[in-house]
This record gives structure tokens, sequence and C-alpha cells, in this order.
């Protein structure tokens, strides 16, 4: 697989609009199911004889409900309940590739969006073929033949299941034009549907990464470089080795690997190991040494890093001379980790040249790649299982520990699961990137912004991760960049700087760094211009009626304007991503320990749902782990060693802390929106904006705790 | 040496190393998945286990001091679904990623055990020693009222 071209092409027609997925109808997947018994198939449908109908996933559930969204889909055109198919992870295919990533990936809220038409299609030709099926066997006219709840109904009464036509339906040809539902005749989409996944949630039945078990199996504990990037320059070992239940100590790429019995042991001797490691490249960084570079950027560009201008609109540097008021600032963002509630593990299997993964992985045709890469196998002799997943957020997208597990196991000879500790897990993550925003914008008489520049310096994810070309703007920085309001005069540029640190995806991506920026700073026009901030944005959406939509909802269920307790005040923030438009407005007050979110109104304008009671789920979700973020998540570095370990110095949002979440969803048949990222964006502006109305204090520094309230 | 406690009720024998966690014989000896490994350090409580009807962190319990007791696990609540809590999880469908919440089951069975009629407060502080990086907490307090309320409404039923 060439992921960069794959990569790039799909990134540059996502630029273009979205690319919709195409179906493939009858392909090398047909002669699998054709094994397994299926009667009728394509790539996402297997219909056994006894109406038994199966439904292949292939994306990855990490709580975002594609585990029933997707199956919903199809199930509409199907005319079968959702509940009825059975539900299948799909392993490594080019068919399953995501067409707006050009891999096969869960990621950038695209699931719904690539999946929205191809599904449908697939469950509309396949219907389309058993309904004249059906019509031939009872000699009618199919348009005089219905299906429903997986049985095809004829016209004198006759009936037939989907099972028992299927068989029949597999000679026809696939029908290539084949009209879908219009969105009134939905009967599945966009209602309330319970997830099909929640059953074995509650009971412990549900298998993640951790809980897979292979005949034979042993357990790895791996001792990684403290300093990421370092190497085991010299190990002893033979404390480890003399422990209860040692199998072997193996040195692969990224450290020193146990291999014991059970986990415990594995773990407990891995603290005999004693390692001497050349820390490498990443020595000596330190988180503020990191942002003081990427600050001096701008002013110091050397060949590595790269400037590009991604929109310019009239003369900024010409109107903001113009201006009647000027106001620049600029806002930093921290590294974060993904803090996953699963810690990192894979497990793995090499034997006779072949290597079979299962575990928790966003993304499992990199997976396949890298790992075949490793062990310099061919990809096709690289098979991945896919597990439900405990959390991804963008850090299973990274195969670092089922290499590790594949090249372990062919190290012992052994199927191997490795499992990392929540410390390795916060101390090896790809993090998000820190960032630097300066902003500007020049008012005219009236307060309305005529001139407004921005430039940002933070690092690219997709450089390491797809191998993009360092002069290709990362679609996964600009996301966000350009704040939506009606400014005559703009320009926007982003600096890319690789800081040193390895950095990855986080929920939202750049979205949640350039809100963070745009909004606070739309924030502090309003208030330079003396209008209400809410208002404020509104004058400046003409351009946008989706936007001023959901935040008129928003506001209007807030109360904003209306009087609160004292000690409490309100914050908005705005944001339009991934097809989806967002509208915030929280209410806080200031403790003692800090910030206390009461309340989060949230208004979602995603376009047509699939299933709203996901989409009320996924904001509820975002709110929290943007809260956690904004009030006290931060990763820093001391001698290029990450000074956090587990969530004692990396406090997560909790129960008590937990603001009430009131959800406005906009219902239409616009196209889907992703709706799993972008809320989490909200958080931080929207909290700032009410830290400044409540205090006249303006937080320009994430994450907004007390240190820096108190400062 | 042999250790020997009641695990769901049935009788089970361990000669795993007595600092080993409970919860890695729970997983790795007596093939229980249902209890989850979070942190390690009794931060994050998805390995929430019941000792002796307390809800207890197995990620830090040696086993060695599990002699004689009695250990419930999220299977203990029942394989069907039919125990009060999961049938409220259900109707609110609490789980996103799910992977924090057999604890933050266990450790809503444990506050209905010892307060059947909680508050929003009460809630807050018996659950707060679980996280849930999804976010799930708004609908777990809201599952956690309507299954005090189920409990009262079918007294005798499964708890």
């Amino acid at each position: 697989m060439n992921r960069r071209r794959d990569f790039l092409r799909a990134s540059l027609a996502a630029g273009g609009g979205l690319v919709m997925g195409m179906f493939v109808p009858f392909s090398g997947m047909e002669a699998r199911a054709a094994q397994q018994g299926a009667a009728l198939s394509n790539v996402w449908v297997r219909i056994e004889a006894d109406n038994t109908i199966h439904v292949i996933n292939a994306r990855s559930e990490m709580g975002q409900g594609v585990f029933t969204a997707l199956p919903m889909l199809l199930a509409e055109e199907l005319q079968v309940e959702v509940r009825a198919l059975k539900v299948e992870l799909a392993p490594a295919s080019k068919e399953y590739a995501n067409q707006l990533l050009g891999v096969q990936c869960t990621g950038g809220s695209t699931s719904v969006r690539d999946a929205w038409d191809t599904l449908r299609l697939a469950g509309a030709q396949l219907r389309t073929m058993l309904v004249s099926a059906a019509a031939q066997r009872w000699q009618v006219d199919a348009a005089a033949c219905q299906a429903a709840q997986g049985v095809v109904h004829g016209p004198a009464g006759q009936r037939a299941t989907y099972g028992e036509l299927a068989a029949e339906a597999a000679k026809l040809p696939v029908p290539q034009q084949v009209a879908l539902k219009p969105a009134r005749d939905f009967k599945q989409i966009g209602k309330p549907t319970r997830r099909l996944d929640t059953p074995s949630k509650v009971n412990g039945s549900a298998r993640f990464g951790i809980d897979v078990t292979l005949p034979g199996m042993v357990y790895a504990s791996l001792e990684q470089s403290p300093v990421i990037g370092g190497t085991a320059r010299e190990v002893d070992d033979a404390a480890a080795r003399a422990m209860p239940g040692v199998i072997d100590v193996v040195t692969v790429r990224d450290g020193v690997a146990v291999v014991a019995d059970s986990y415990w042991r594995a773990f407990k001797a891995r603290q005999a190991l004693k390692i001497e490691w050349d820390d490498g490249p990443g020595a000596g960084l330190t988180h503020s040494a990191m942002m003081d570079r990427i600050a001096a950027t701008a002013s110091h560009m050397t060949p590595d890093d790269v400037r590009l201008t991604i929109e310019q609109r009239g003369d900024a540097a010409a109107a903001m001379a113009t201006a009647v008021r000027t106001l620049q600032a600029e806002y930093r963002s921290p590294l974060l980790a993904h803090a996953a509630m699963e810690p990192q593990n894979f497990t793995a299997h090499y034997q006779d040249g072949k290597c079979r993964l299962i575990g928790s992985t966003q993304y499992q045709s990199g997976f396949v790649a890298d790992v075949a890469a490793a062990l310099g196998l061919a990809e096709q002799d690289v098979a991945i299982e896919t597990t439900f997943l405990g959390g991804g957020f963008g850090r299973r997208v990274e195969s670092d520990p089922a290499v590790q597990a594949a090249q372990i196991s062919k190290a012992v000879g052994r199927p191997v699961k490795l499992v990392w500790t929540r410390e390795d897990d916060m101390r090896h993550d790809f993090y998000r990137p820190q960032a630097l925003h300066r902003l500007s914008a020049g008012l005219d008489a009236a307060g309305r912004p005529v001139a407004l520049t921005l430039e940002l310096t933070s690092q690219s994810p997709t450089q390491r991760l797809f191998g993009l070309p360092k002069d290709k703007m990362d679609p996964y920085m600009v996301e966000g960049a350009v704040a939506p309001y009606d400014v005559p005069h703009a320009r926007q540029d982003v600096i890319a700087h690789d800081a040193g640190l390895r950095i990855g995806y986080w929920r939202s991506v750049s979205n949640a760094l350039n809100a963070f920026a745009n909004e606070s700073f739309f924030d502090e026009l309003a208030h330079l211009a003396g209008q209400d901030p809410y208002r404020y944005r509104l004058s400046l959406l003409a351009q946008q009626p989706r936007l001023a939509q959901v935040a008129r909802l928003a506001a209007g269920r807030a109360g904003w304007g209306k009087p609160l307790p004292k000690g409490r005040a309100r914050g908005i923030a705005l944001l339009a991503a991934y097809g989806s438009y967002l509208a915030q407005v929280v209410e806080i007050s200031l403790g003692q320990d800090g910030i206390r979110v009461h309340r989060a109104v949230v208004a979602a304008d995603v376009g047509q749902m699939i299933n709203p009671d996901t989409v009320e789920a996924q904001v509820q979700s975002s709110v929290v782990f943007g809260l956690s973020a904004t009030l006290g998540n931060e990763i820093t570095l001391a001698g290029g060693r990450v000074e956090q370990g587990n969530f004692d110095s990396y406090p997560v949002l909790r129960m008590a802390q937990m603001p009430r979440v009131e959800v406005e969803l906009v219902r239409n048949s616009e196209k889907p929106g992703g709706i799993g990222e972008p809320v989490t964006a909200l958080a931080a502006p929207s909290v700032a904006n009410a830290l400044f109305s409540l205090t006249g204090k303006r937080l320009r520094q994430l994450p907004l705790n007390m240190e820096r309230i108190a400062s | 040496m042999t250790v020997s406690f009641y695990l769901n009720g049935k009788q089970v024998t361990t000669q795993a190393e007595a600092d080993t966690p409970l919860l890695w014989v729970i997983r790795d000896e007596m093939g229980l998945h249902g209890t989850k490994f979070g942190c390690g350090a009794g931060l994050c409580g998805a390995c929430t286990v019941h000792v002796d009807g307390a809800a207890t962190r197995s990620c830090l319990l040696p086993v060695g001091d599990m002699g004689g007791k009695h250990i419930a696990t999220v299977e203990s609540l029942s394989p069907d679904n039919s125990h009060v809590l999961q049938q409220a999880w259900i109707a609110h469908d609490v789980p996103q990623c799910g992977y924090c919440q057999s604890g933050q089951l266990m450790s809503a069975a444990a506050l209905l055990r010892s307060n059947p009629h909680p508050s929003d407060t009460d809630i807050d502080n018996a659950m707060s020693g679980n996280i849930c990086r999804c976010g799930t907490y708004q609908r777990i307090r809201a599952a956690i009222h309507t299954a005090a309320k189920a409990m009262h409404q079918h007294k005798g039923g499964k708890q």
C-alpha cells in the first residue's frame, strides 16, 4: 500500500468537497463469503439461506457509536430492522478503505460521512436484487412486490424470506442505478436507536484488545526509553531472567521486553532490568524550551520550517492601517496526552512467516503495513482482527504497540499479549502538539473588524504518520484556522515547525487549538468594541446561517443575557467543523480549587442525524473530554522525560465535577456531518470567555488552572 | 503459597505469588475479563470489584490477603442483563467505549446496597473514584436514579 499517495489523493479530493465512497459490488471478499456459506453477499452484507444477515462494519467502535450507526444506514435500504443484523468487524482489506481518508482508518469524524452513500447503496442494491428474484420466481412485476423486515411480499400474498431468495438473487446482475429513499421515507435513520453494543458492555462480555487470549499465549511487559526515541545501549537482564515465570527477555525497536507466563510476573521482572539508555536526540527537551522555539520560529525560520498562507482575502495590511482600533493577542496551547481508559496493548502471533494481530486499532491498514515492514513480511501475510476499543481519541492510529507485540512474538515464537502500564501509556504517547497563535485585528468606528491576520505555529501530525511532504499544507493543522466571521480583509498563515517530540492526532485535532485562539480573540474584539460577545458574533455571521442558527439556539436555551446568581458568568464559543455546526454556552463560577463549570448548553446541527441519541451522547462526551483538557491537563517535559504518569498528575474530569449538559439538536436533512470530535474544541474558548466575563481577566494560555488564574 | 477465596459465589484457589494483585488473578488466571486494568494505582476505578460487599480497587489488592473472602465481579450481576442496574444502564444507553463500565456498575451496586435512595450528591461522592474518559457521567447518574426507583417498585427482584 502506498499510504502517502492514497492519503494525498483523498485529502486533495476532500479539500474540494466530499468524495463519496464507491461501491465495490463483488470482489475478492465474495470468495470468503462463499466459504462461510453465504447465499448472497457483497463486501458489506452476507445473507445466509436461513435468513441470517451479517453486516460488515469497517470502522472501529471506540465509543462513538459506529457499531450501530453504520448498520442503520444499510438496514434502512435493505428493509430490515437494524437489531436483526449480526454485526461483524471487518478485516484489513482495500474494500474497507475510508474514501475520505484513502486508508482503512477510523478518524477525522468521517465514518458516517464516508458510509452515508456507500452503505445505503449497498443495501438498496441487494434489496433490489432480492425483490427481482422474488418477482421472477412468482412471475409478477417487481414493482408489485414489497420488501419489509427481511421478507419479500408478492401481490397475491406470496412470501419469501431474503434467505430463501438469496441464491436466486445472487445470479442476477447488480443494478447500477437504484434510487435511494428520500429523507421523508426514513424509518430508522434519524430515530433514536439503542446501541447494539450496550448489552455486552454491561455484563463484562464485550471483548477489548486487553481481553484477547490465544492458546499458548504468554505475556509481555515492555520497558521503553524514558526519553522518547532513545535506545537501550546496555541491558543486564540476569536478575529479571531469574524471576519466577520469566520465559525470555528480548530487545525490540522501542525497548526491552520481559516475557512471562503471567502479566504480573512479566511486569515484576521488568522492574529488575538494569538498562543503560542512549537518550537520543530528545535528551534535553523541555516543554518550555519547545514553546520558546515555537514562538521564535516566525522570526527565525530554518530550512526545516515551512510557512504557508492558507487563505487571503483583500489586503489585510492596508485595511489594518485604516482601523480605528487594533488588537493583538497571542494564545498558547500545551502538549496533551490521550489517556484512553484502556492502556495500550496488542496481541500478536508470529508463526511460519505470517503474523496474526488482534486488538484495539483505529487504523487497520496502517498497522498491517507497519508490522509487515518491521518483520520483513509481505502485507498479505499480516492479518488483523479488530476488537472493541477502550477509547481511541486518535492514539490508536499509532501502531507502536502492535509492532512491539509482533516483534516480541517473533523473538519468542509464541503468541504474545503485550500490555502497557498507565505510566507507559502517558509517557509514550503521540501528544497533541503545542501551538502558538498570533492574531491581530483592526476595527472600524462601529467596532466591526475590517482586517484580521493569523499566524499559527505548530507541528504537523500528518508529516510523520503519512509522509506528507514538508512543502504541502497539513489539512489537519488548518482545520478551524480560518474563523467563520465576516471580515473583508484577512490573511491566515501557518508555520509548520517540528519541536522535536513526536506528536499525533488528538480528538478534534487542530480544531481545538484553532478554536481556542479564534473564539477567544473574537470575544476580545467584542469587548473592545463594547458589544455583547454573542450579538457581536451574530452580526458577523450573515454568510453562515447554520452557524448563526445554533448560536441562537444555544444562547436562547442558556438564557444568554439574563441575570445569573452572584459569582457566576457565561461564555460562548462557536465552531463549524467536519460538516457540522456547533455552539456552546457554559456557566461557571470560581472556587478555591479553580473553575467550576455548572452548566454547558450545546446546540448542534450535524445535518441528517443517523442516531440522534448517539449524537447527543457524543456532545456530552466531548464536553467532558474538552473540559478535562481545559481545566487541568498539560504534559510537561524535563530532560526529555514526560513528567506526568497517571491520573494523579494528569487529572481528568470526575463525576463530582460534571456540569449539567443540555443538548439542542437541529433536525434537518442536510448531508451528514461528523460529531465524534468537534464539540471538544468548544470547551477551552467558552470557559476562557466566561472567566473573562466573571473576573475581567483574560487567560490566553491553557490549561485554565488555578495557578494561571491567580498569577 | 495457596490462597482460596470465593469468586462470584464459587470457591477458587490460586498459587499466584501473594503480592499479585487480585485483578490479574481474576483476569489472567480465572479468565473473567469484565474487570479492567486502567491505572494500576487505585486512581481510576476500572478494576472495581466487591470484597465482602465493599467496592474495592482490585489492582492494588494483594491476592495473598484474600483468603476466605467473597469477591464479586461485574459478571456476578447477571449474564443475561436482568440486574436492575444493567437494565437501567441499557435504558439510558450509558456506555460509549464501555471500558470503565464494569467498574462503574460495581461502584453503583455497592452504593445502592448501602443507600437505596441516593441523592445526586451521594452519587457524586460514591462514583467520583471511577473515571470515564468518554464522559458518560450524566447518564450514569440518571441510570442510578432509575435503578433506585426500580428497586423500590420491584422489591424482591434481583438486586
